[in-house]
């Protein structure tokens, strides 16, 4: 089958993204995805599930991002040998999603070259994988040591940093080990899936209700992103259709979230070249904007503020003028905090050159979202595929070629600036309606996909429906699962101590991809 | 340097006053000599160990640091190694690959410890609950002294609980 038939061939899925969705054999499989990965088209998610219920198996399923939106297929996977072709020649980010559907399924990737265990440690055994049906969400095994092959670094004067799970700072855990010269890092290995806290199994148990408050708490900093796929996903599937007030809502908090987010990142990358200066002031920018948000949304963080139907309270007018008014303050002090920024020798020292990806590794390492647009991968989901209320705005993307921390700390600045600007219009023109709609009954045995563009990058949330308004299956996907991989890249031939600021210059979530 | 000082001018004092106290926090009451405490209540060390949360949790011990809450004006700062802290500040679900970690860290730290767990997870297991990859509350795992609820809870809320865990059962002092 050639590409650019998809549309004519699979159904389009319902709902306010553009996704089409089709079930194919393994030849069409592979090829259909050797013609998005050559044609510059992306990975955006790999998950398998468990269909042995409905005799059909085992299935493995991928959305791609074509040049007129998102292709979404499903192979159906023996059930006695279930593997499928390998797509990490293709797309090199698709390797840790293929490990973690071997972990977790037990579907094994034909002709890949990495089979090591990816979200597994040692608290279930190989032969078991939980999220098979028959496996038991409550058993537990005795944890032991977790053994895993790194890889190994030899040679004069090479010796290994071995670094966390518990860091230094107050973030999440994960793994890393360094492998350097003297400060000059040879090669950076991550180790994840500490946080594996069983999420997908989760969902399992529960209804289209029941999830949205989960939704919501796959990676809290992007818990509007997160719960706006999840919306779009139910709506999808029950046909249920949120008014334009309530769309016009969900970009406001997306907004707002994308800004505090921005705003906690540029005072963090402040505070890791040495300018306490910059912390302070953006962490009181970011302070009276979690106020705002709780004074008006009830939530510092605006969770559960999005619910399938439409978003969970409404803003009035005195509401509207107070963001407005915050805004405007907003805009002002960022405005000047950017100058100070861009004069200060010893901040750009540190920033500029640090943790460079060339716009051509990028591409080819399929780095996304945020970190991708400053390397020139001009991928906004806001502007390429606009659902309401963005379709009405012509959002501006902000794109940089030198990929270095400073071109993510300029990502930022422009970002606020845009986001302040698209509230601002969303405000203006905010329609009547209510608030948030009923949410009828989802058909048994249907796929809904929602397709959100969070302040990290794309979340995906792919929802296949079970009896009874339950959950089948879930996949929720961040972006940071693309981007981690990118960041070995990117701390080659830097220096260990400007390990911190690259890392923080990507700020990927931990718990996003472990779930 | 001119525009520097001119907005540190501008934006002013915003730091307010910290929370008294809250006993109803308390899981465990623990002897420790009110010297200790009154010795540790005026200088802490607080070791973060993230053993499983969504990041929410990590998001308001963060802002702990700003300018409004300013931790560090009371003498409590965080520190790189359980070595060096007087207290772990653990958010959960405890996720069973961080078991092991977590309970190294606890060991790692020094006599006398205190252990303030943060948010519902971390007090109950919150919606992940216990399962094949979550051990739930931080108790299954290390002793608490002092939980508090919330998702998140607030970082006046946090400071109430680190502040609660440091007085040890004695009466609310002044700060």
């Amino acid at each position: 089958m050639r590409l650019d038939e998809f549309p004519t061939k699979f159904p389009k899925l319902p709902g306010a993204m553009p996704i089409w969705h089709g079930a194919v054999d393994a030849a069409t499989f592979r090829s259909l995805c050797e013609q998005v990965g050559h044609g510059g088209g992306k990975l955006v998610a790999l998950w398998g599930s468990d269909e042995l219920a409905r005799d059909a198996g085992y299935a493995l399923h991928v959305s791609l991002i074509t040049a007129i939106g998102m292709l979404c297929l499903t192979l159906p996977v023996n059930a006695e040998r279930p593997s499928y072709p390998d797509l990490s020649d293709l797309f090199p980010g698709a390797s840790r999603m293929q490990r973690a559907a071997f972990d977790l399924l037990g579907l094994f990737a034909d002709g890949a070259c990495d089979h090591r265990k990816w979200m597994r440690h040692a608290s279930w055994p190989g032969s078991v994988h939980p999220l098979r049906k028959s496996f038991d969400g409550g058993s537990a095994f005795a944890t032991e040591t977790d053994g895993y092959p790194f890889v190994t670094v030899t040679g004069g004067g090479v010796h290994e940093i071995a670094v966390g799970p518990v860091h230094a700072g107050t973030i999440e855990p994960g793994h890393f080990r360094f492998s350097v010269i003297g400060e000059r890092v040879l090669r950076l290995e991550e180790r994840f899936g500490y946080t594996h806290k069983g999420i997908e199994k989760r969902f399992e148990s529960m209804n289209l209700d029941e999830g949205a408050k989960l939704a919501g708490r796959i990676s809290g900093d992007s818990t509007v992103a997160y719960a706006w796929a999840y919306a779009q996903a139910v709506e999808s599937v029950t046909g249920a259709t949120p008014s334009p007030r309530a769309l016009a809502l969900r970009a406001v908090l997306l907004e707002l979230e994308r800004i505090h987010n921005h705003l906690g990142d540029l005072g963090n990358l402040g505070n890791d070249v040495g300018l306490a200066f910059g912390f302070a002031q953006f962490w009181i920018l970011k302070e009276d904007l979690l106020r705002l948000n709780h004074d008006l949304f009830g939530h510092r963080y605006l969770m559960d503020s999005v619910v399938p139907g439409g978003v969970a309270r409404d803003l009035d007018g005195k509401g509207c003028q107070r963001i407005l008014e915050a805004l405007a303050h907003l805009q002002h002090e960022v405005g000047t905090l950017k100058d100070i920024y861009d004069e200060h020798a010893g901040a750009q020292d540190r920033f500029l050159s640090a943790g460079r990806v060339s716009p051509d590794r990028a591409a080819l390492l399929g780095l996304t979202g945020l970190a991708g647009r400053a390397s020139s991968q001009a991928w906004d989901l806001r502007a390429q595929f606009p659902c309401a209320p963005y379709d009405q705005l012509d959002v501006r993307m902000a794109t940089h070629h030198k990929g270095d921390v400073a071109a993510r700390v300029t990502m930022r600045f422009e970002e606020v600036q845009e986001s302040i600007r698209l509230i601002r219009l969303l405000l203006d023109q905010l329609p009547p309606g209510e608030p948030c709609t009923a949410v009828g009954n989802a058909p048994e045995n249907a796929l809904g996909i929602g397709w959100v563009e969070g302040w990290r990058g794309e979340i995906m949330v792919a929802l296949h429906t079970g009896k009874d308004n339950r959950i089948h299956r879930l996949h929720p996907h961040d972006p940071s699962w693309q981007n981690w991989p990118v960041l070995e890249h990117a701390i080659i031939d830097n220096i260990v101590p400007d390990f911190p600021l690259i890392n923080k210059s990507f700020n990927l979530s931990y718990t996003g991809i472990d779930l | 340097m001119y525009q520097i000082i001119k907005q540190i001018l501008k934006t002013g004092i915003k730091t307010e006053t910290p929370p008294q106290p809250d006993e109803a926090l308390r899981v465990e009451v623990r002897n420790l000599q009110e010297q200790i405490l009154r010795h540790v209540g005026s200088a802490l060390a607080i070791r973060c160990v993230d053993a499983g949360s969504c990041n929410g949790c990590e998001l308001e011990i963060q802002a702990l640091n700003n300018a409004y809450y300013n931790i560090g004006g009371l003498g409590i700062h965080f520190v790189a190694s359980p070595r060096h802290a007087d207290m772990l500040l653990v958010t959960g679900p405890v996720s069973r690959h961080m078991e092991i970690a977590l309970k190294r860290t606890y060991d790692a730290t020094p006599e006398p410890k205190l252990v303030v767990a943060v948010g519902d997870c971390g007090c109950n297991g919150g919606l992940f609950g216990e399962s094949y990859a979550s051990s739930g509350k931080i108790s299954n795992v290390i002793p608490v002294d002092v939980a508090v609820p919330g998702c998140p809870p607030t970082p006046t809320a946090i400071l109430q609980g680190i502040l609660t865990a440091v007085t040890g059962g004695l009466k609310a002092r002044a700060i």
